[in-house]
């Protein structure tokens, strides 16, 4: 009886959640993903009328395309290790051999080269560890990791592991106040020990503040010195133009869930000849160097997310950086205080044409407004109907000031008020109305909220209270 | 319009069920879990504290079952500049703080509500055992729960009555902590058997007095009677609190043979006062930092500049979280800051009060109404009248 009860009272709680969120259901969502007007369209259809919602987070995961999910769900419902030796097994490793060469294909690397992983972090786990343990292993002295101060935690934290548990020497190269890694830095740490360094990780593009490092120069400088180059390739792939081979790249990191593809699937590109020793032990699948087995529909759906997000790319970047300016300068008319920062989106007018990289992500607007706090900005638009991000990172939610904007010299305070919009494959100018029609009032009333949390922490370092 | 209710989510039952009824009660609820430290390494699996990763993400799952939204609010600098500086001055200062009550104060019902309210909410819910009644002036009480072992009105006394205006207490009518695991239970709120927290929650480990000493340093001193005689020595006259049994490490006996008590902590001279059970007996109280949820206690008329006392106003007076309260009177003192003296009713041959450390709140009662609150600064024993009747 009483069993009976709490289930109908978790099932009314839910329905009530998910009409509280103004999401589309998976289903809803399945039917409509990668067709604009139709996404627009199954939006008006699914949610509360006086809610436009804006999904403005497509830093932190995309909506899944409709060729993603048709390759999964298709592939699903086939039986069929890779590593077996009989019909089903051969007819799995045909599956992903063919996604393999579809990666390769797309990102400019061989079939070869490619280490399907269980996303992203395991990736840049992979590359961060087992470059540092295989270059230490032919050459004992090479124990320092240099990385630029504004990696993910999915390359900071296995570095800093490294240091604290396997005699790693981390050196964190400085940016500018862009967000860009300082080239000077970086040349004269490899003048002064580039045999004692086991790798350099310096990220392809910045998943806060969108800014694109100068990786072919970062490779270039490595080469004179012959140090292995990692990248961490997660945000640039289907934003800017990717050639592994071209880049002279030694690894590179990329996720299924940043192009439309599915959660828990990525690779790391790996130079043939690299020393890379293994993280995860077992099986011995992919090349001995990722143990376990493989995921075939993670893998299809995977390689054709991320050819399709190569292939649509010259039109959607373009696209995005249109919608993308505008979300600024309407930003920045609305709230005259707001701080873009990362690099300035102008210097990338005609950076297609010029034939050279954009100085930003063209999917990518991070503002920080003074006197607010993130997290009260966040819960007011999110309240609205708009999803954005604080852009820092978060440790079971629990909001830090940002690393990103702390090593471009913004102080704590100003990094509190971080904002972050990022647009992707399914954003529409309607999702940036929305966001403009609430921003001036969200940016009040967390400002009011902000500057009583001032006063009161004014009174309180002074040692008053209401008493 | 839907009252706009902010439900404070620690991640243990009380909250979430509090957060329940207020969603059953037709507001608009949203759920925000405080994060109040900064210490990263607090992933605990047992009970204690209220602040670890794993209590995150218990808070977000009882939203999650409720159907609200939830937030992570970082208050981590307010707490650490309030609740911890306090704890940390006030041992320093040879007082004994109540975290506790500075949290309610400055942190869920100051700084958490006041975010609320500016960001639109009308009020704050808590998973505290306290009921408010409203009278018809529009005015409002706040009164002990009706489960008077869970009792928290002690550590609510503090807020003011604008703050009180703005709260709400869901499980101030629940019959026992049972009901509430069992109502949990039946929410599917896999909360529902959570061990109960204790402790301070931003002290890890328990471990008050190391917690104290990492951050005070060590200050060898001496452990004396009442006559100023050397007894013993201590590492630092901060890890002892009025009343304070345990860990006194005194080699030789007392005279009479029986157990020790610290009776002070005086932090100039770094010395530990010690003494018989008797002498801990309190007759009387001097605090400040006077706050008044009620009327009664009228003070003396500043205008007239006079230096006469307020009158008398019978009371029952509580001086920790989980003791009963003593009949006692009381009455605001003339002068600058709002002062008042709490005499216990020790001749009535009540329990009278003893161990009664400056720092602490001493709350006071009319029966189960709270008139309001103070900090205690100091204490007069009842040895005299002790000895005579003995």
């Amino acid at each position: 009886m009483a069993k009976l009860g709490a289930r109908e009272i978790g099932a009314a709680r839910s329905s009530r959640a998910g009409s509280r969120r103004n999401q589309p259901s998976a289903t809803a969502r399945d039917r409509c993903a990668s067709d604009l007007s139709a996404l627009a369209a199954c939006r008006r259809g699914f949610v509360d009328s006086s809610l436009v919602t804006a999904y403005l987070d497509h830093a932190a995961t995309t909506p899944m395309r409709t060729c993603a999910i048709e390759a999964l769900t298709g592939e699903l419902t086939r039986t069929g290790n890779a590593s077996s030796l009989h019909a089903a097994g051969r007819a799995a490793r045909r599956t992903v051999e063919e996604a393999r060469e579809q990666l390769a294909a797309a990102l400019g690397a061989r079939p070869s080269e490619v280490v399907l992983t269980g996303g992203g972090t395991e990736a840049d786990n992979l590359a961060v560890k087992g470059m540092f343990w295989g270059a230490r292993a032919q050459d004992t002295t090479r124990r320092r990791i240099l990385v630029s101060a504004v990696e993910h935690h999915a390359v900071l934290d296995p570095a800093f592991w490294l240091a604290g548990h396997a005699g790693a020497e981390i050196v964190l190269l400085p940016v500018d106040g862009e967000g860009r890694v300082d080239l000077d830095a970086l040349a004269v740490e490899l003048e002064a020990s580039a045999d004692q360094i086991a790798l350099i990780s310096v990220m392809w593009a910045n998943n806060e503040v969108g800014t694109v490092q100068p990786v072919a120069d970062v490779v270039a400088l490595a080469r004179r010195h012959g140090v292995p180059v990692h990248a961490d390739a997660v945000q640039a792939v289907g934003q800017v133009p990717i050639d592994f081979a071209a880049s002279g790249l030694d690894a590179m990191t990329v996720s299924g869930h940043k192009v439309g593809g599915p959660h828990g699937v990525g690779a790391l590109l790996a130079r043939r000849g690299l020393a890379l020793t293994p993280v995860l032990h077992g099986g011995g699948q992919e090349r001995g160097v990722r143990s376990g087995t493989l995921d075939t529909p993670a893998a299809r759906s995977f390689a054709v997310a991320v050819a399709a997000a190569v292939r649509e790319r010259p039109e959607q970047a373009a696209r995005l950086a249109v919608l993308r300016d505008d979300l600024i300068v309407r930003v920045r008319a609305a709230v005259p205080g707001a701080v873009l920062r990362g690099p300035d989106p102008a210097a990338d007018l005609d950076a297609e044409a010029l034939d050279r990289l954009p100085a930003r992500l063209p999917g990518n607007a991070h503002f920080t407004f003074p006197g607010c706090e993130g997290d009260s900005l966040l819960y007011l638009l999110d309240s609205a109907g708009v999803q954005a991000s604080t852009g820092s990172a978060c440790q079971a939610g629990v909001p830090q000031p940002s690393h990103v904007l702390l090593a471009m010299g913004v102080d704590e305070h100003d990094a509190r008020g971080a904002l972050r919009f990022s647009l992707g494959h399914t954003s529409t100018a309607a999702e940036v109305d929305a966001l403009l029609d609430v921003l001036p009032r969200v940016v009040a009333r967390a400002g009011a909220a902000g500057l009583a949390a001032a006063e009161l922490g004014a009174a309180a370092a002074a040692g008053g209270g209401w008493r | 319009m839907a009252v706009r209710v902010l439900a404070a989510l620690s991640g243990g039952v009380d909250s979430a069920v509090a957060a329940a009824r207020a969603v059953d009660a037709g507001h608009d609820v949203v759920g925000v879990h405080m994060a109040l430290s900064r210490n990263r390494d607090q992933f605990r699996s047992g009970s204690r504290g209220c602040c670890s990763i794993e209590d995150a993400g218990d808070a977000r799952r009882a939203a999650d079952v409720l159907g609200i939204p939830y937030y992570v609010w970082d208050l981590s600098q307010r707490f650490e500049d309030t609740v911890v500086a306090d704890f940390f001055a006030e041992y320093a200062a040879g007082r004994t703080p109540n975290p506790c009550v500075r949290c309610n104060e400055h942190i869920k019902f100051e700084a958490l509500l006041d975010k609320g309210l500016a960001l639109g909410f009308d009020a704050v819910c808590t998973g505290h055992y306290a009921r408010i009644e409203d009278r018809p002036d529009g005015s409002r009480e706040l009164h002990r729960a009706a489960d008077l072992a869970k009792d928290q009105s002690y550590v609510l006394a503090v807020m003011g009555p604008d703050r009180l205006a703005r709260s709400m207490f869901p499980l101030g009518d629940a019959a026992s902590k049972t009901d509430v695991r069992a109502e949990a239970a039946a929410r599917g709120l896999a909360v529902s058997a959570k061990p109960d927290s204790y402790d301070i929650c931003f002290v890890a480990d328990g471990d008050t007095r190391g917690f104290l000493r990492e951050r005070l340093g060590a200050q060898p001193g001496d452990i004396v009677d009442a006559q100023g005689r050397v007894v013993g020595a201590h590492d630092g006259a901060y890890a002892y609190t009025v009343g304070q049994r345990k860990g006194l490490a005194i080699g030789r006996p007392a005279p009479d043979g029986k157990p020790r008590y610290v009776l002070e902590v005086q932090p100039v001279t770094n010395r530990v006062v010690v003494g018989s059970a008797a002498e801990l007996a309190v007759g009387a109280i001097l605090a400040d930092d006077v706050g008044w949820l009620a009327g009664e206690v009228a003070a003396p008329s500043a205008a007239d500049g006079s230096d006469v006392d307020g009158p008398w106003v019978t009371c029952s007076a509580q001086v920790r979280a989980h003791g009963g309260a003593v009949p006692a009177r009381v009455r605001a003192l003339p002068g600058a800051g709002a002062r008042i003296r709490v005499e216990i009713d020790g001749l009535a041959g009540g329990p009278g009060l003893r161990g009664v450390a400056p720092g602490q709140s001493v709350v006071l009662y009319d029966d189960t109404r709270v008139l309001g609150q103070a900090t205690v600064g100091a204490t007069e024993r009842m040895m005299a009248t002790t000895q005579v009747r003995g």
